[in-house]
């Protein structure tokens, strides 16, 4: 139990260190959504910064896949239907609030920036409902 | 330095990614665990984010002390003030997919790389989803 305790805060150590050296190198915040968006339905000159963070996080995934399997994947008994309804609601919520768990959560909870922790309180609350509710339903078991 | 900004993004895209695998967040039911407050409340991904915040929150005002970033001219930090209904609306409609499918961007985009069905399903999605806003803006 400690274990992932202490592995949880050496992972957000990490992202914590990653978006700080993305700022002080590129000047750039790292919102994931806003990257992905701009690697792919909406490129534009800054495509090649975006597209290589991009890789960055899959070739992570490549790596570490090899030596810890079961922390790429732990599904929940869910229908794949659910995860294409999940994805479409992420893309299409994420750009219209302008902003993810990276962007709002912890790029713009770090510097106190209102909208961020707005944006975030709203979609920790949403996400608490949405589970809550999903599971009362029986759509997620747990 | 188009060159070097893309490197070294690759490098913190690199980074970005151990920190999410190691701390649990590419795992959908540890993160659905985490929103399962109601119920049997797992909160250990609280030191996810609280790491990742304590971190940034230090060494954002010694970065910004800093006249220009080391490679562009100048920096890139959103300076927009006014919460709007599509700010708080958006982010609950984003908070509704993360606790239906367990993933928000960045661990659904890493978790391609463990060549399972959900992971790509939601990233296709994702794709969708955010075509249909720029399909939406538009009018």
């Amino acid at each position: 139990m400690n274990d992932i305790w202490m592995m949880a805060a050496l992972g957000g150590g990490l992202i914590g260190i990653s978006v700080s050296i993305m700022l002080l190198f590129n000047g750039k915040v790292t919102g994931i959504s806003g990257i992905f968006y701009g690697s792919t339905v909406n490129r534009s000159e800054s495509f090649h910064w975006k597209i290589a963070f991009v890789l960055g996080l899959i070739t992570s995934g490549l790596i570490l896949n090899l030596f810890f399997p079961n922390n790429l994947r732990g599904h929940v008994d869910s229908h794949w239907w659910t995860l294409a309804v999940a994805g479409f609601l992420v893309g299409y919520g994420t750009r219209l609030g302008n902003g993810c768990t990276s962007g709002h959560g912890v790029c713009g909870v770090s510097r106190f920036s209102w909208r961020s922790i707005l944006a975030t309180l709203s979609f920790m609350i949403a996400g608490i409902l949405s589970v809550t509710l999903f599971r009362q339903i029986g759509i997620i078991d747990l | 330095m188009k060159a070097k900004m893309t490197i070294l993004s690759f490098i913190s895209g690199l980074i970005f990614g151990v920190g999410l695998i190691i701390g649990g967040m590419t795992r959908p039911d540890r993160v659905l665990g985490f929103l399962n407050f109601f119920g049997e409340w797992d909160p250990t991904l609280i030191f996810v984010m609280g790491g990742a915040v304590a971190v940034h929150m230090i060494l954002f005002p010694l970065i910004t002390s800093r006249s220009q970033p080391i490679f562009p001219d100048s920096w890139d930090i959103p300076q927009k003030e006014k919460i709007t209904k599509s700010l708080i609306i958006g982010s609950f409609i984003f908070g509704i997919g993360w606790g239906l499918g367990g993933y928000c961007p960045g661990p659904g985009i890493t978790a391609l790389a463990s060549f399972h069905m959900k992971p790509l399903i939601f990233v296709i999605s994702m794709v969708v989803g955010m075509a249909f806003y720029k399909a939406t803006q538009k009018n």
